[in-house]
């Protein structure tokens, strides 16, 4: 018989070991997923995480753009895995995230054509601001209504898609765009254009704003009383209050500061990567960060090497179905993999396997 | 041995890095009320679970009826005979006695013939019970009594009861030794499991004593003193409290006319809850669980604000202060619920140390904690209070119940409360960690603090308290100095306010 046995304390080493091993049997099913698509297991498993950083043909383009992609990742990520230490579940990081989009492209579109160096500091803020508004509905609804926040916040990422596609065909459209939809492209405006801060690197500001978040999560989470006050209202909320934090007070920071990290990528990708308000623009980001946060055991360091990870399957997907043929869905179930193995190792971190005979009932 | 109901030969469990029995060995006789007796961690539980089929021993054997008795799961204990009432009673609040009765069947009757044999049941062994209450309008003793029954309706050859009397008032517990005596004198026997000594040496026939998972002796608790048998499971001499009498100062906490609505639907209003309590006093506050004690922690801790003017901190309105605001001014408590309320349990002791000490010990600056003060604390607090524990990084979790509440309890006395609020300080705390929390509430009232005890054990509140009230549905008695009472007023003040007026007639 095989059994689980709780252990007395959560297991360091597996709390370690998980994301390792999650991994692992990730590109093992992968693996035969792929064998089963008719490509060579190995070579998919070697497009994905391998050609990526090293092939020697086209890793000079993907290389940058495991920062690219990994930026808004970790920054939103960041976010949400101190309200998920809290238990202050935002699903709808991808709400805020496109809203703090518009709201930052719209404070700059409204200096437009103006080259002051102003520019891009106030779409940064106004484009955290934006995010920041949007998380503080489902926030106020909780706290004055008791509403559930993961309900309200996924329902936000649809009002908000709905308001983009608004937006990208009036309000922010490019008066000379010919009257295609899309605002104006932010790469054709230095004072607004968010571009690589060394050239060729995909080190663009949302990555060096990422770094700071990670850094700022960090202390936060282990050496301040706030930090200190949110983890203790997601691992015993009674205990919380006894100690006198106040819940409503955890829940609306947690939630605004998500709402505010997920409006400065936005905002930093619409002026960086993406370049222009489009209809398209949603690419998931606030979703997929959903399982960096987790994959990352909602540690600022390992949401780091989570993002990246991440960033990276990512890149090599598109690589694995450019070059080996694989259908787009099979690569979004690899990633969603990831996720349920991390999940089910999870087990192992507060349980011990038993083997042998049975003895509890 | 003719008369041996179940023998226990040898008896060894070994868990990771603990040997929780040790070579037990001893027999339960048919009819006969055995007590077994020991400190929390000598390993009481274990023994019992392997009784009642939740653990297989890794040594040794058991003899029920002279026929190898080896239950993997407790439905083939519950076959063999063999029932257990529990301490943490599992019943559905929302559900009413006969269907929580028959939750707990493997093959319930239909519920009309249920509900007459439970009627039947609770007439003949003199627990009133009515079968269509619904169990959260019960009192903690009518709930113990649905688990009493539950067991009794399987026609057990040998009852397990677990510290069965801590949340019964002294009638309560009348009741319940009646019971027991009646079963006994059917034949059925009785493994009964306490702490307090002076409730076996009335009841029981034979009691054993475990320490340290080792069987200590098997003796008759009628024929060996209380201070034996404590000594016996203990190991050594233990001190009792030093007697009270100190002078008392002003009044430093003033409760008037304090009333809060019920926090939830199974919660209990305050009603016009009045008292004071002086520097240097212990004041106790007795009544049966659920009346009102954990709602009266929280409006004293700040959880839950008070109306304006309800509670007043050395004449200063402290009512709408939250628990930070109040800790600032000396006013620190410890909930009853050791795990998930006074503590959090997947946190360090020193985070757990954090959690009421940061301000007050000095471990915030800029709002930054300085994890090396926080760290120096809680060791602190493991030296004075003798926690045992591998060190301050364990998780709450790992400590044994009675060493998480030392911890508790000298996290909030070693900050030098001018006011000390505790719900149910030495709950489920063997008796040498019980006496030095005791004590330690008395050195604190010596130094000039005023210490609130809220307790179910009676014999706790009579030992240290210098006044004593009792809570009923919210209301609290007027307090009156111990000495003036005797156990018997002690009931009546628990029974209820009509009762009151008796107590008052035979003052």
């Amino acid at each position: 018989m095989i059994r689980l046995e709780k252990r007395p304390q959560p297991s360091q080493l597996w709390t370690y070991l998980t994301p390792v091993l999650a991994v692992l049997l990730t590109m093992l099913v992968g693996g035969v997923l792929f064998a089963f698509l008719g490509a060579n297991p190995v070579e998919a498993i070697r497009t994905i995480f391998w050609d990526p950083l090293f092939n020697a043909q086209f890793a000079g383009f993907t290389r940058p753009q495991l920062l690219v992609k990994a930026g808004p990742l970790i920054l939103i990520a960041i976010g949400l895995s101190i309200g998920f230490r809290a238990g202050i579940w935002n699903i709808g990081a991808e709400g805020q995230y496109i809203m703090g989009a518009i709201c930052g492209a719209a404070a700059g579109l409204a200096f437009y054509p103006s080259e002051s160096f102003l520019i891009f500091p106030i779409m940064i803020v106004a484009g955290a601001l934006g995010g920041w508004a949007w998380a503080m509905i489902p926030a106020i609804l909780k706290t004055k209504f008791g509403t559930n926040e993961i309900l309200v916040s996924l329902m936000l990422v649809y009002v908000a898609e709905t308001i983009l596609g608004s937006v990208s065909t009036g309000l922010l459209r490019n008066p000379e765009g010919r009257g295609f939809p899309g605002s104006r492209n932010f790469k054709q405006w230095d004072a607004a254009h968010n571009s690589d801060l060394i050239a060729n690197t995909g080190m663009h500001w949302g990555v060096v704003f990422a770094f700071i978040a990670v850094i700022g999560a960090y202390v936060l989470l282990t050496r301040h009383m706030l930090g200190f006050n949110i983890r203790l209202t997601g691992e015993a909320p009674r205990a919380a209050r006894f100690s006198g934090v106040n819940p409503a007070r955890i829940i609306l920071i947690c939630l605004g500061l998500s709402g505010a990290l997920a409006g400065m990528a936005g905002l930093f990708e619409v002026t960086g990567p993406a370049g222009q308000v489009s209809i398209d623009f949603g690419s998931g980001y606030g979703f997929t960060a959903i399982i960096v946060a987790f994959l990352g055991r909602l540690n600022p360091i390992g949401i780091l090497l989570a993002g990246l990870l991440m960033a990276l399957t990512y890149i090599g997907g598109e690589l694995a179905q450019l070059m080996l043929g694989l259908p787009g869905a099979s690569i979004q179930l690899f990633q969603g993999m990831l996720l349920f193995f991390l999940l089910a190792m999870d087990v192992f971190t507060n349980f011990r396997l038993r083997i042998g005979k049975r003895e509890v009932a | 041995m003719a008369d041996t109901l179940l023998s226990l030969q040898g008896l060894t469990k070994i868990y990771p890095g603990v040997i929780a029995n040790d070579d037990v060995t001893f027999d339960i006789g048919r009819g006969e009320i055995h007590a077994l007796l020991g400190e929390n961690g000598a390993g009481k539980s274990t023994l019992v679970k392997m009784i009642y089929g939740l653990n297989a021993p890794d040594k040794g054997q058991m003899l029920l009826d002279g026929a190898p008795y080896k239950p993997s799961k407790p439905s083939e204990a519950r076959q063999a005979g063999i029932a257990m009432v529990f301490q943490h009673f599992s019943l559905f609040d929302a559900l009413d006695v006969a269907e929580n009765v028959a939750l707990g069947m493997e093959t319930p009757p239909p519920m009309s013939d249920l509900a007459r044999q439970i009627r039947e049941v609770s007439e003949t062994y003199g627990l009133p019970l009515d079968p269509t209450r619904t169990v959260g309008t019960l009192s903690a003793g009518e709930r113990q009594r649905v688990e009493i029954i539950r067991c009794l309706l399987q026609n057990p050859r040998l009852l397990i009861m677990d510290e069965p009397t801590s949340v019964l008032t002294p009638q309560e517990v009348e009741i319940l030794f009646e019971t027991l005596r009646k079963l006994k004198a059917e034949g059925t026997s009785i493994l009964y499991i306490s702490h307090k000594l002076e409730e076996i040496r009335a009841l029981c026939d034979t009691a054993t004593i475990l320490r340290l998972g080792k069987k200590v002796a098997t003796c008759t608790p009628a024929e060996t003193s209380a201070r034996q048998l404590a000594e016996m499971m203990v190991g050594a001499s233990f001190a009792t409290p030093e007697a009270k009498g100190g002078k008392t100062g002003e009044v430093l906490l003033a409760v008037n006319e304090l009333s809060l609505p019920a926090p939830g639907a199974f919660g209990t209003p305050l009603r016009e809850v009045s008292f004071e309590v002086r520097a240097g006093e212990v004041l106790g506050i007795g009544g049966v669980a659920g009346n009102g004690q954990d709602e009266l922690l929280a409006a004293l801790s700040g959880e839950r604000m008070a109306p304006a003017g309800s509670i007043i901190l050395e004449g200063k309105d402290i009512s709408r202060a939250g628990p930070v605001a109040r800790r600032d001014l000396g006013v620190l408590s410890g909930p009853e619920e050791r795990l998930g309320h006074a503590a959090a349990p997947d946190m360090s002791l020193v985070e757990n140390g954090v959690l009421t000490a940061a301000r007050r010990e000095g471990m915030l600056k800029n709002g930054f904690i300085s994890w090396g003060k926080a760290r120096q604390f809680a060791e602190e607090v493991i030296g004075h209070f003798d926690v045992r524990t591998p060190g301050p990084g364990t998780a709450a979790r790992a400590l044994s119940g009675g060493n998480l509440q030392k911890f508790v309890v000298g996290r909030e006395i070693l900050q030098g409360p001018r006011v000390l609020v505790l719900n149910q300080p030495t709950w489920g705390v063997d008796a040498a960690a019980a006496a030095f929390i005791r004590q330690s509430i008395l050195d604190l009232a010596a130094k000039g603090g005023a210490v609130v005890v809220i307790s179910q054990d009676l014999d706790e509140l009579m030992e240290v308290s210098d006044r004593f009230g009792a809570l009923n549905e919210g209301r609290l008695s007027p307090t009156r100095p111990v000495a003036s009472l005797d156990i018997e007023q002690i009931g009546l003040m628990m029974g209820g306010a009509h009762d009151m007026e008796v107590a008052h007639v035979d003052e």
